[in-house]
């Protein structure tokens, strides 16, 4: 169950647009050392399309991704590569 | 050192890609690149490193801004005439990026000065005008293991080239020395066309960046001309260092830096 994943770290991107919410998620995993978890809340709509898709392209592990209760959504992503 | 809310705006559009992120721009603003030249060439250098926010740049010119220079030095203006070339430059790039840290050489660049005045920096740019600067600083870099970009340009026609210590020929590998004094015609006799110097510039700007983060494949050991007549670009792959060269051969025959005469068209007239 995606609720059992444990976080390393944590970000909440649903106050951000598009390009800025993939800039922030990929800020914050570049700081994040390969196997660790990024534990992302997010806006459904064009986030919800994007950030994911994007993580993928660049070799990330995206792990799940759930809807909220509130319209948000949390994604959780695995880092791959240095 | 973390990027703050405002530098990852500001350099969003590189964090976004895959070779550069948060980790190349964390390396640009903690790299410093010395331009040689505040010209044709080093303009446009200065302003796009200082808008990749490269957090160190120093740069070296004696000159100050003449009307004549304006067709092609993007970063001076009429309101610069007379002004120093590199408070000029300094400024233009300033008003872009104050991220950026801009150390000036109002100075002629020599054998006296250029040693010590490298040391302090990552990368080299190669933005003069005459030769006798060209193999001054290919010389003072190949002894003190400095990575350079050379460039060059002259009517349509526009060259250049990266030398890496240890990696590939340096410029005095490919072309010896200075040319005889009228093989090659003088700047102000040929004249050069002022897109030629956005175009070559912005691609020691392109080294410049991909040297510092690591990406990609550098123009070590090519030698990349652009013919702006027929709008054609051509790399030519050098021979590797014969061992034979004068400064970065096996016994080196050249263990000073000397002045070179400049050509005619250097002269103050």
């Amino acid at each position: 169950m995606a609720e059992e994943i444990k976080a390393d770290e944590k970000i909440d991107i649903t106050n951000l647009v598009c390009p800025n919410t993939f800039v922030k998620t990929k800020v914050v995993l570049d700081e994040l050392d390969e196997g660790q978890i990024l534990e992302v809340r997010l806006n459904g709509g064009e986030p919800v399309q994007n950030v994911p898709r994007s993580l993928k392209e660049e070799g990330h592990k995206v792990l799940s991704l759930n809807e909220n209760d509130d319209g948000t959504f949390t994604l959780f992503v695995e880092k791959v590569g240095d | 050192m973390a990027l703050n809310d405002e530098q990852i705006e500001r350099y969003s559009r590189h964090i976004l890609l895959k070779e550069i992120g948060a980790k190349g721009q964390k390396k640009l603003l903690n790299a410093k690149v010395l331009i040689i030249g505040a010209g044709g060439l080093g303009c446009p250098v200065g302003l796009y490193l200082a808008a990749a926010g490269v957090g160190t740049i120093g740069v070296a010119d004696a000159d100050t801004v003449d009307l004549s220079n304006l067709q092609r030095q993007i970063a001076h203006s009429t309101a610069d005439i007379g002004k120093p070339k590199v408070q000029s430059l300094k400024e233009s790039m300033e008003a872009i990026n104050s991220d950026v840290t801009v150390n000036t050489y109002e100075k002629f660049i020599d054998s006296s000065n250029i040693r010590a005045l490298i040391r302090d920096y990552d990368f080299i740019v190669d933005g003069t005008d005459n030769f006798a600067t060209k193999f001054l600083i290919n010389d003072a870099c190949v002894m003190e293991k400095k990575p350079f970009s050379h460039a060059g340009i002259l009517r349509f026609q526009g060259q250049l080239m990266t030398y890496i210590p240890g990696q590939g020929p340096c410029y005095r590998c490919v072309f010896k020395d200075m040319p005889p004094k009228d093989a090659i015609p003088t700047c102000r006799q040929a004249g050069v066309i002022g897109a030629m110097a956005g175009v070559i510039g912005s691609l020691q700007a392109m080294e410049t960046v991909k040297f510092i983060t690591g990406t990609g494949k550098l123009l070590v050991g090519e030698l990349l001309t652009y013919d702006g007549i027929n709008q054609s670009f051509r790399k030519i792959k050098l021979p590797p260092c014969d061992g034979k060269c004068a400064i970065c051969g096996e016994h080196p025959s050249i263990t000073e830096l000397k002045d070179y005469e400049q050509p005619a068209c250097e002269l103050k007239l």
